[in-house]
């Protein structure tokens, strides 16, 4: 395949503070696949952390509402079915225009566009947009386990081996 | 086989079209594929109507229009961006019908697949568009596709029946019931949900109705389902026309194009050795991105060959009773939710409310989530666990919890064990007798 090396970029942990911590799981509005969302869930548990896992088409303002409520440590969203880079760039700015959620933080991953491999990367317009972390269906999902075996995930940064994003 | 068939003659286009094909004893292959723009989908369904094989035509909507965003829609074909279907809503009924005419397909057969719970707008696009053809069910088209409460979905889906039996003479629906999250559903409850849907079509008018079923991880079991599927079928939509549609594996796919293809030419096989009037294919760009046109024409072309070409094998063969087994254990949940309430719209809701009907992983708020599926040493989907569910052959109650690696290696089981046999002619075919048949085909 002649696509470009995966963007991906990776966080980097920060080591004063560990522990379990509270990780909401949510698709996007327009999103209805829900096996990533049950398969992210066991991921993320097995890591000692708690889930609350808000389901499929999930409208921004429910997204806004459950992370009021549940005051999650970390957002992780989903979407494979090609709308990821359409929904993910408009949820992040609305979030990020809360002035209580703008630092909360935020990653997504999946197939984030309709092309595959050969349509080339979301990454940097998602990152561009406000997320913390993209984690591309290309990519493997090895890059994120070791993201929550990290101490803490707290700061984030555009960084990493395969990372021409910025 | 000497299968029972609907009775009563069809008049749409959509309903003369398989009902033609049965009569040749021709499969008929019917594509997935939808696009954003009416250039694109316009020469979508022009390949279709040329290729070789026997087809019906699809338009598959994007998924802003699934859920009723078609603002979201209408901007992304604005700013040219991706979409992964065809909005019909925001493109409108009149510019659809212009594209099929222009496409020289105003006389092919064309349906329209969706997933949608609140599907009027979408009835009255087609309806508007000239077409007679649609699928889902207030059931297939919620749990799998949706946050919103079954009964809603059951309100929009009574109405929109009878709105499409009202206004169009000889009207299609097909039940989407026998998909239900695409893996790891066991046949039974696929079977129970697609004739409970086409109980329900015709309680709401409609007269022609196709009942389907998706290729699980087993041959001979999904054989054996597809006979109880007819049985029980015959037994409830008896006086109306009705036909069965499989859909190849909907569940993770292939990665590699000899697994897909072999995989794909399995559902074929299938289809053609069970009677199966119509099946809707699967390409191989499935476990990567949006099939273009060109992966569509030839998974229909290989598909069809397949199914010319079909053979069977002494592995092919159910066990002893295995089709009346899925199909007493199927006719069972119909008749516990039959029983719930006269009016089926009550009845739906009661079934799932009380854990009648539970499918298995399913996060929808209106679902038990008590039942539980695994896939045995010889390859066949089974209960864990039914919780409530009317089923004897296994334990009720709640099953304990897997965790994320046998979860995805159950979701991986079918892709797997046709990589590995496409990649590694070597790889042993135990679990799975179709691979190592499949591998002669590839070459
Ligand atoms: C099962 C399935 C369905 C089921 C889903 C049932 C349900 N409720 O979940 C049904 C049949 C209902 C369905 C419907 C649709 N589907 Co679908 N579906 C699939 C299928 C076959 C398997 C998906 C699956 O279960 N995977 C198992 C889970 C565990 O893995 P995963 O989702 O692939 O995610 C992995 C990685 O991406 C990663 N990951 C995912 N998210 C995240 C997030 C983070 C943070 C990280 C780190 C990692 C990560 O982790 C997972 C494990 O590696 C795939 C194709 C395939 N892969 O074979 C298509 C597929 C995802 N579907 C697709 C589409 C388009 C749809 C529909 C829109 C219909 C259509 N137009 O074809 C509708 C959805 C409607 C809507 N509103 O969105 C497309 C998406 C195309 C694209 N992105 O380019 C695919 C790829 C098929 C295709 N080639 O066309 N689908």
């Amino acid at each position: 395949m002649s696509a470009a090396a995966p963007a991906v970029i990776t966080p980097e942990p920060l080591p004063d503070t560990t522990g379990p911590r509270r990780v909401l799981v949510s698709s996007v509005s327009s999103d209805s696949h829900t096996w990533n969302l049950v398969f992210l869930q066991l991921l993320i548990e097995e890591y000692g952390h708690t889930v609350v896992n808000v389901g499929a088409c999930v409208p921004d303002e429910l997204l806004i509402a459950e992370c009021r409520r549940h005051r999650p440590d970390m957002v992780v969203i989903s979407s494979v079915n090609g709308h990821g880079h359409l929904d993910g760039r408009r949820l992040i700015a609305r979030l990020r225009a809360e002035p209580d959620l703008a630092d909360l933080p935020v990653v997504i991953g999946g197939k984030l566009g309709t092309r595959g491999a050969e349509g080339g990367g979301h990454t940097r317009a998602l990152v561009e947009a406000g997320f913390d972390a993209v984690f591309e269906d290309s990519v493997g999902i090895g890059e994120f386990r070791r993201y929550l075996a990290a101490p803490d995930t707290r700061a984030l940064r555009t960084a990493g081996s395969a990372a021409p994003a910025l | 086989m000497s299968a029972p068939v609907g009775r009563t003659t069809p008049t749409g286009s959509f309903a003369a079209a398989v009902a033609a094909a049965r009569s040749d004893g021709e499969l008929v292959v019917q594509p997935r594929m939808g696009f954003p723009t009416v250039a694109q989908m316009g020469a979508g369904l022009k390949a279709v109507h040329g290729t070789s094989a026997r087809t019906v035509g699809t338009i598959t909507l994007d998924s802003y229009t699934r859920v009723g965003d078609h603002a979201s829609a209408a901007r992304a074909l604005e700013r040219d961006e991706e979409l992964n279907g065809f909005p019909i809503v925001a493109h409108g009924g009149r510019t659809t019908r212009e594209m099929i005419a222009a496409a020289g397909a105003g006389d092919f057969a064309i349906q329209v697949r969706h997933g949608s719970p609140l599907p009027l707008g979408i009835v009255q696009a087609l309806i508007d568009a000239g077409l007679d053809a649609t699928e889902g069910g207030p059931v297939s088209y919620c749990l799998p596709y949706s946050r919103t409460p079954l009964v809603e979905a059951v309100d929009a889906w009574a109405r929109s029946c009878e709105v499409l039996a009202e206004q169009v003479p000889g009207a299609h629906l097909e039940s989407f019931g026998g998909c239900m999250l695409g893996q790891l559903c066991p046949p039974s409850l696929l079977v129970a949900l697609s004739v409970l849907e086409g109980v329900f079509f015709r309680r709401h008018g409609l007269r022609s109705i196709s009942l389907s079923y998706a290729q699980q991880t087993s041959f001979p079991q999904d054989v054996a389902a597809l006979a109880a599927l007819r049985r029980l079928a015959g037994e409830y939509l008896g006086d109306t026309d009705w036909h069965v549609v499989l859909y190849t594996y909907m569940g993770v796919f292939p990665r590699t194009v000899p697994g897909a293809q072999a995989l794909l030419r399995e559902s074929a096989r299938l289809a053609a050795l069970t009677g199966t009037e119509r099946l809707i294919v699967k390409t191989a760009a499935e476990a990567h991105r949006i099939p273009t046109i060109e992966d569509n024409v030839h998974a229909l072309e290989t598909a069809s060959e397949a199914a010319r070409t079909a053979t069977a094998t002494p592995a092919d063969r159910p066990d002893e009773g295995e089709a009346e087994e899925i199909h007493a254990e199927a006719r069972d949940m119909v008749e516990a939710v039959l029983e719930l309430h006269r009016d089926i719209d009550r009845a739906i809701p009661a079934a799932f409310a009380r854990g009648y009907l539970d499918v298995p992983y399913c996060l929808h708020a209106d679902n038990a989530q008590r039942t539980r599926s695994h896939i045995d040493s010889r390859g066949r989907l089974r209960w864990s666990s039914v919780g409530r569910m009317p089923v004897r052959s296994a334990p009720g109650g709640t099953a304990a919890s897997v965790g994320a690696d046998e979860l995805l290696g159950m979701l991986s089981h079918v892709q797997n064990t046709f990589d590995r046999a496409a990649l590694d002619p070597a790889a042993s075919p135990e679990a799975l007798p179709a691979a190592g048949r499949i591998r002669q085909e590839t070459k």
